[in-house]
This record gives structure tokens, C-alpha cells and sequence, in this order.
């Protein structure tokens, strides 16, 4: 027999728990992205060496587990002197991880825009920042807009290897909970679901945003 | 006094030679056609007069200034050299009138209404005033490359170079640009055109500047160069095209 109902007097757990994920995604999503595009800009068109620290950034964080990156910034780095919160240790793990493949992904769409429109942009006076900005950023966001919004989600989910320092994430609710009552079925398949509304919504904000951003595709 | 003077200009893409000592000096007002085969350099001397491409020996000046590739310099240089390419190049996330009012803003500083006014005249003179608000990719080819021709106009430069402008159209399209091509040429702006319209150099060009193998082969007033070529190779040139 199954007794979700057993689940309900730890409510607050759980949504603690989706509370931390829901802040911690948020959060890591916007800076990660913005680390992959200045990552991917510097890759693009930077100067060699610029461009080899941030290949060698993004083929160690690509080639090695996610978890050994977390473990590393939270176990690891109190070695040297760093220490930092299991909250603080996540969001830069995650942000950091979301960074270098986020960085593959977007200069692939910097890769597509055609060097016409660069020079373009060249003649009308525009300065390179200014070309980045108004010219290049857009169209090639839309390139490759739902490769990132898969690997956001990817991240998102990847994020429940945090309750491993005890972050109270969603994931260590559901640990906490069935540990309590002994409801493994039900506390995990609770999670689950929880996890793919996250995933649905997340995915949904990605494409309102993009319904706003590239607008011109739809429109007259 | 000379618009764009280019005195003994050498390019070269590593060992290739492509351009061979190029003088030219045009004036202002003046409507150059600048014809030859594929190879020849045409686009490239284009490309060198606004600094997409940089030289290795010789100077060229526009409206007196040297030009170089020094970021700078070609940005300076874009408010006097207004430049359309054979893809148009238009903005596709922006509408006709922020492909337009963008330079003018963001470059010039002018207010956003005073380069919507500009913006506004500017598509009138092309034809496409009711465009205003729609994208590129909702425009045939014709109506991308006069968007073009509006764009470069709102800087409002002193020479405007065209590269190959009408190569990627349609044929029924192409009469529309030129249309407008020989329209401005009234008004008296200085063009500088890598085309392969023939008829167009002849009826409204001032000169025809021949290139042959990176140099200039052979120029002079259209009427009489094109109807009596003097060097071989342009005899056969004109062979090919007619």
C-alpha cells in the first residue's frame, strides 16, 4: 500500500526544499550564462591567449564530474583558505559548470553570424562593443536558444547532487523525508514530480523570454 | 580637388599579388564604375578604400584623411565612406527603420526622433517609406538592398561604395536599384561601383575604370571606352558581357 497522505505533515520540508532549488536555479542560470557569453565572446574574438585560458576553463569543467567540481570548491578549497557555505560552494559550482558549456554552446551561435553583418556594422561607424551589443548578441542567441535552454534544465536537475554538503534543496527534503518515515516510494516519486514541473516551467520562462527576444520571427 | 585618391596601392594575401600599383583619384560628384573579370581586384581595391582591408604599400585618402584598418580610423571614416554589399547585410532582428535609424543614434548620437525623421526621409528617397516597420526578411531582395541604400544614406557620406549591389538579385529587381542608383548620381553624391551592369556604366557612370590581373587596365569616359576599347583585354572583357 502507498500512503502519500503521510507526506503531507512534512509540507514545509518539501517546500523549503523546492524553495532553495527554485533560488539557486534562478540565480545560477542568469550567472552562468552570462559567464558563457563573455567566455564565448573572448573565445570567438579575443586575442590567442585569452582564448587558450578560457578553452583550457571549459575543458576542465567538460571533462570532469560535476560532483568532483562541487567536492573540490567545498572540501577541497578550505585547503588554501577558502572557505565557503554549502549554500555558496552550490551556486558556484553550478554557475561555474553551467559557464563552460554554456560557452561551447554560444559561440557556436557567434560562430553562424556571417561576417557580413559584422562588417556591416563595421561601416555604419560601430564600434566592436557597440556591434557585440545591437548586432551580433540576438541573432545569435536565437541560433542556438534551444540548445541553452536544454542545458540550463540540465543543470537545474543536476543541481540535486548539492544535497551531498547538505544543502537543503529539494532532493535532501526527499531525503530527510523518507529517512523519517521510511516512504521512499512516495517521498521520491513526490520529488520527481516536483523536479518536472520545475523542468516544465523552467523551459516555459525560457520560451516567453525568447518570444520577446526574437521577436521579428513571428511577427508581420 | 580629389574625394578619394589611392596613389600606387599594393595588397597582397601572402604571396598572392592582388592589387599592382593602383592610382586612381576620383572627384567629387563624380560616378566611377569600376569593371573586370573575377579575380581582377575590384572588390578588394572597394574594400581598401574603406579599410575592410588593409594594403601593404602605398596611401589612400578619403576627403583628405589617411586610411587605414586602425579601428578607429575606420570608424571615423565610415561617417565619410557609406558602403552596400552584394548580400545586403541588413540587421534581421531589427525593422527596416532601426536598420536604418541605428548608425545614426548610436554613432552619431542624434536623438531617436531626429533619426526617425532622417530614417523616414531616407526610405522615401528609395521608394520603401511604408516599410518603416517591417523586417528584413519580410522584403524581397530589391527592397533589402535599397533598405541598404537608406541605411548607408542616413550617415549621410561623402562617397558611397557599392560592391556588386545588384549580383545577388533577381533580374526583374535589379532595374528598382538602379533606379535609385542614377537618382542619387542627379543629387550629385559621389559613387564608387564594382558592378557588372553595363548599361548602366555607360548611361549614367562618368568614368569606367577596367581592371586587368590587379591593375587598372584601362579608363576613361564610358561612352568611348566601353564602344572603343583600346587594350585587348578589354575587348574581350566586353566580348564576355555583351
Amino acid at each position: 500500500m502507498l500512503y502519500f497522505s503521510d507526506l503531507l505533515q512534512y509540507s514545509d520540508v518539501f517546500l523549503s526544499g523546492l524553495k532553495t532549488t527554485v533560488e539557486l536555479t534562478v540565480l545560477t542560470t542568469i550567472l552562468g550564462v552570462v559567464l558563457g557569453t563573455v567566455c564565448a565572446t573572448v573565445r570567438q574574438y579575443g586575442n590567442r591567449a585569452s582564448q587558450r585560458v578560457v578553452s583550457v576553463y571549459v575543458e576542465l569543467i567538460r571533462n570532469t564530474p560535476f560532483i568532483v567540481q562541487l567536492f573540490f570548491i567545498f572540501f577541497g578549497l578550505p585547503a588554501i583558505g577558502v572557505m565557503l557555505s554549502p549554500w555558496e560552494a552550490s551556486m558556484i559550482a553550478l554557475t561555474i559548470n553551467l559557464g563552460a558549456y554554456s560557452t561551447e554552446i554560444i559561440r557556436a551561435g557567434l560562430a553562424s553570424i556571417s561576417k557580413g553583418q559584422i562588417e556591416a556594422a563595421k561601416v555604419l561607424g560601430l564600434n566592436f562593443r557597440q556591434t557585440l551589443t545591437r548586432v551580433i548578441f540576438i541573432p545569435a542567441f536565437e541560433k542556438i536558444y534551444p540548445a541553452l535552454t536544454s542545458q540550463c534544465i540540465i543543470v537545474m536537475l543536476g543541481s540535486a547532487v548539492i544535497s551531498q554538503i547538505s544543502v537543503q534543496d529539494l532532493t535532501y527534503a526527499a531525503n530527510l523525508v523518507q529517512s523519517r518515515n521510511f516512504r521512499a516510494f512516495e517521498s521520491y516519486f513526490v520529488t520527481a514530480l516536483m523536479y518536472l514541473g520545475l523542468s516544465i516551467l523552467l523551459r516555459f520562462a525560457f520560451n516567453a523570454l525568447g518570444k520577446r527576444l526574437f521577436a521579428y520571427r513571428t511577427s508581420n | 580637388m580629389s574625394l578619394v585618391n589611392l596613389h600606387q596601392v599594393h595588397k597582397y594575401y601572402g604571396d598572392n599579388h592582388v592589387l599592382k600599383g593602383i592610382d586612381l583619384d576620383i572627384k567629387a560628384g563624380e560616378v566611377v564604375s569600376i569593371i573586370g573579370k573575377s579575380g581582377s581586384g575590384k572588390s578588394t581595391l572597394l574594400r581598401c578604400i574603406n579599410g575592410l582591408e588593409q594594403y601593404q604599400e602605398g596611401g589612400i585618402t578619403v576627403d583628405g584623411k589617411e586610411v587605414t584598418t586602425e579601428d578607429i580610423q575606420v570608424r571615423r571614416l565610415a561617417l565619410s565612406v557609406g558602403m552596400i554589399f552584394q548580400n545586403f547585410n541588413l540587421f534581421p532582428h531589427m525593422t527596416v527603420g532601426e536598420n536604418v535609424m541605428l548608425a545614426p543614434t548610436i554613432v552619431l548620437k542624434k536623438s531617436k526622433a531626429e533619426a526617425e525623421t532622417t530614417a523616414r526621409a531616407m526610405l522615401e528617397k528609395v521608394g520603401l517609406a511604408e516599410k518603416f516597420d517591417s523586417f528584413p526578411e519580410k522584403l524581397s531582395g530589391g527592397q533589402q538592398q535599397r533598405v541598404a541604400i537608406a541605411r548607408a544614406l542616413a550617415m549621410s557620406p561623402k562617397v558611397l561604395l557599392c560592391d556588386e549591389i545588384t549580383s545577388a538579385l533577381d533580374p526583374e529587381l535589379v532595374g528598382e536599384v538602379l533606379k535609385v542608383l542614377e537618382q542619387l548620381a542627379k543629387e550629385g553624391i559621389t559613387l564608387v561601383l564594382v558592378t557588372h551592369e553595363m548599361n548602366f556604366a555607360r548611361d549614367v557612370g562618368s568614368r569606367v575604370v577596367f581592371m586587368h590581373q590587379g591593375k587598372v587596365w584601362e579608363q576613361g569616359d564610358p561612352k568611348t571606352i566601353l564602344s572603343n576599347p583600346q587594350t585587348d583585354e578589354l575587348k574581350q572583357f566586353m566580348g564576355a558581357v555583351l
